[in-house]
């Protein structure tokens, strides 16, 4: 079974239609991008998979719950982060994790636990006691992306995660990702970074509301002709 | 449940890392009782008055003697005749000027009627008013008690009595005032502004696509902030009773427990602020403006309800502040019981379900 299986999912606010019938699956473990210009209607469509939105049609199954009626089990079994600071500045690092780890329900133990990894994995252990506010943007969001997955979610919605960061954290960020995903974890992320793009393993592209291409980078590019996924992205938008 | 004490430690850590909101929690409740109390008073201590005793008999002297026994009045000077009196108030020292007519104790009881002139420097009405009602109560009293001596009732006069603040003291105002004011400022605008926060940094988002269901979300961030509150109003009833002298007459368990329901209707007003804006700016003006400002001016705090006119009394039945200083000061000045009150209290019932039916609906729009 796919972790997210969509079909003729469509959402409108009156008589705008920002999500028009739009119909993909995304495997386990893979690397989803999601792309569009502002406005295609992508925030809408993730919201609507992270049980946020309600749809106005069609169907949607996130880690095999349906969206309508198990939006609780959906929301269990998902990790999220936003471009804005998923993070909580006047908190401590420790406490960030622990607060997060509580609401998701993992006890004590479990939490010093993680707490443990998570500090080892990205050698924070020296900023445990640091608000957030105190570290360096790069930091902030490694340590977002690892609180957003902390309960072990089979799926992590990642909605413009790298804004604002510079190219060689974005990388060191993206390496975050890579591992996750090896350990068959469903990454599904927007970005409006082209060269990230080409880090996915497959993309698809939204224009007004439809998915209007959807493959692996390489055959993107191919299809269009173009050299980047940066040209892909332009022909798809220019010839609409 | 353990999700919930998380939530709500987490809120603590925001409160009290806050250098701002702790000033507002609990440096304002000190400054503006003490403040209220000591400062902003309408209550007269050692006013300077006049006298011009034209009898000089027993009678008259222990009558002077009365109105300066209390620490309300205190002669600043003896006139020897009427022309002299419109020169005292001139020079600005003296506020009122006492005038007993020649032959006042005989007069008295052979008469049977006696008068004593009073005379007010009304250029402030509002303490003229207090004088004037001071000295009346004084001289009443001396009546009484001359009365006594013969048994017999030589004159009839109105008595005033100023029931239940005898001595008028105006903190027993401003105690239910400020209290009221800071249980609603503390309760609406911090709850407001904290909800407008998680959505302005973000991370609402996150919350809302955790697990957590939605009222306990908002349950987490209110809660913390009805024990700050309910704490707030220990402390004010505590600086008001050991301070200033206020009584509370009525039952301890009702009082806290109708303070209990007026943070309620605080908070549920707040969280209503807070559907409807997305920007910790706006709700503050929104709490300042619309709450505080209308309630300051409209709950009978500060001005009189019953001197308004028609329609700002009308008004003032949409404050829920009005009914609450109602509540507080049947309890605490009158001992009142549920019985007096009950409609003041099933009013702040209906208000709270009232906010959070409409906060409910507000919230439900917003998401689909």
């Amino acid at each position: 079974m796919q972790p997210i299986v969509t079909n003729a999912l469509t959402k409108k606010f009156g008589d705008f239609t920002a999500t028009n019938a739009i119909t993909f699956e995304v495997k386990q473990g893979e690397i989803f991008g999601f792309l569009g210009a502002n406005g295609a209607g992508k925030t809408t469509a993730m919201r609507m998979l992270c049980g946020l939105l309600r749809p106005t049609s069609g169907e949607a199954r996130v880690a095999g719950y349906d969206v309508y009626t198990q939006a609780d089990k959906v929301k269990r079994n998902i990790g999220y982060m936003s471009q804005r600071f998923s993070l909580y500045e006047d908190l401590k690092v420790k406490e960030n994790i622990r607060f997060y780890g509580g609401i998701y329900g993992l006890g004590n133990e479990a939490i010093r636990e993680k707490t443990r990894q998570l500090l080892q994995k990205l050698e924070m252990e020296a900023e445990a006691d640091l608000l957030v506010s105190a570290l360096p943007l790069g930091w902030k969001q490694k340590l977002a992306f690892s609180v957003a997955i902390l309960h072990d979610p089979s799926i992590v919605f990642l909605d413009e995660p790298t804004g604002g960061v510079d190219p060689i954290t974005r990388r060191q960020f993206w390496d975050l990702i890579y591992e996750a995903a090896s350990r068959g974890v469903t990454v599904f992320v927007t970005t409006h970074y082209m060269d990230e793009a080409e880090y996915c393993d497959r993309v698809s592209i939204m224009v007004d509301g439809r998915i209007q291409a959807l493959d692996t980078p390489r055959q993107l590019k191919a299809q269009f002709g173009a050299d980047s996924m940066d040209d892909v992205f332009l022909k798809l938008a220019r010839g609409k | 449940m353990r999700q919930f004490f998380v939530f709500a430690r987490k809120e603590f850590y925001h409160i009290f890392r806050d250098k701002r909101t702790l000033l507002i929690l609990f440096g304002m409740p000190v400054v503006q009782i003490i403040l209220f109390g000591f400062a902003i008073t309408n209550e007269i201590k050692n006013a300077d008055i006049a006298v011009l005793d034209q009898s000089r008999d027993y009678y008259s002297t222990r009558l002077v003697q009365k109105l300066t026994a209390g620490g309300y009045f205190r002669i600043d000077r003896r006139l020897q005749s009427h022309r002299t009196i419109e020169d005292a108030f001139r020079e600005g020292r003296i506020k009122m000027a006492v005038v007993i007519p020649p032959e006042f104790g005989q007069s008295f009881f052979h008469l049977k009627k006696a008068q004593v002139q009073l005379l007010a420097d009304a250029g402030d009405p509002n303490t003229a008013t207090t004088l004037i009602n001071y000295a009346s109560s004084i001289i009443g009293n001396y009546q009484q008690e001359l009365n006594g001596q013969t048994q017999l009732p030589l004159t009839i006069d109105t008595t005033v009595t100023m029931q239940y603040n005898a001595a008028l003291k105006s903190v027993f105002l401003f105690v239910p005032g400020v209290m009221t004011l800071i249980l609603l400022l503390v309760s609406a605008m911090m709850t407001s502004i904290t909800i407008a926060r998680e959505k302005e940094l973000g991370t609402m988002e996150i919350l809302l696509v955790s697990p957590l269901p939605p009222p306990l979300i908002v349950l987490g961030k209110v809660v913390p902030y009805i024990v700050l509150s309910f704490i707030n109003a220990l402390m004010i009833l505590a600086l008001g009773v050991f301070l200033f002298g206020m009584p509370i007459r009525g039952s301890m368990v009702l009082l806290l427990m109708e303070c209990v329901l007026f943070v309620l209707t605080s908070l549920s007003l707040g969280i209503l602020i807070s559907t409807v804006t997305d920007k910790q700016q706006t709700a503050m003006m929104a709490s300042m403006m619309g709450l505080l400002m209308p309630t300051t001016l409209l709950s009978g705090f500060i001005f009189p309800i019953e001197s308004m006119p028609l329609p700002l009394q009308w008004l003032s039945n949409l404050m829920p502040a009005k009914w609450f200083i109602i509540i507080l000061k049947d309890i605490m000045l009158k001992g009142a019981g549920l019985e007096v009150i009950w409609l003041q209290t099933l009013v702040l019932c209906g208000m709270t379900l009232l906010f959070v039916a409409m906060s409910i609906r507000n919230f439900k729009t917003r998401l689909s």
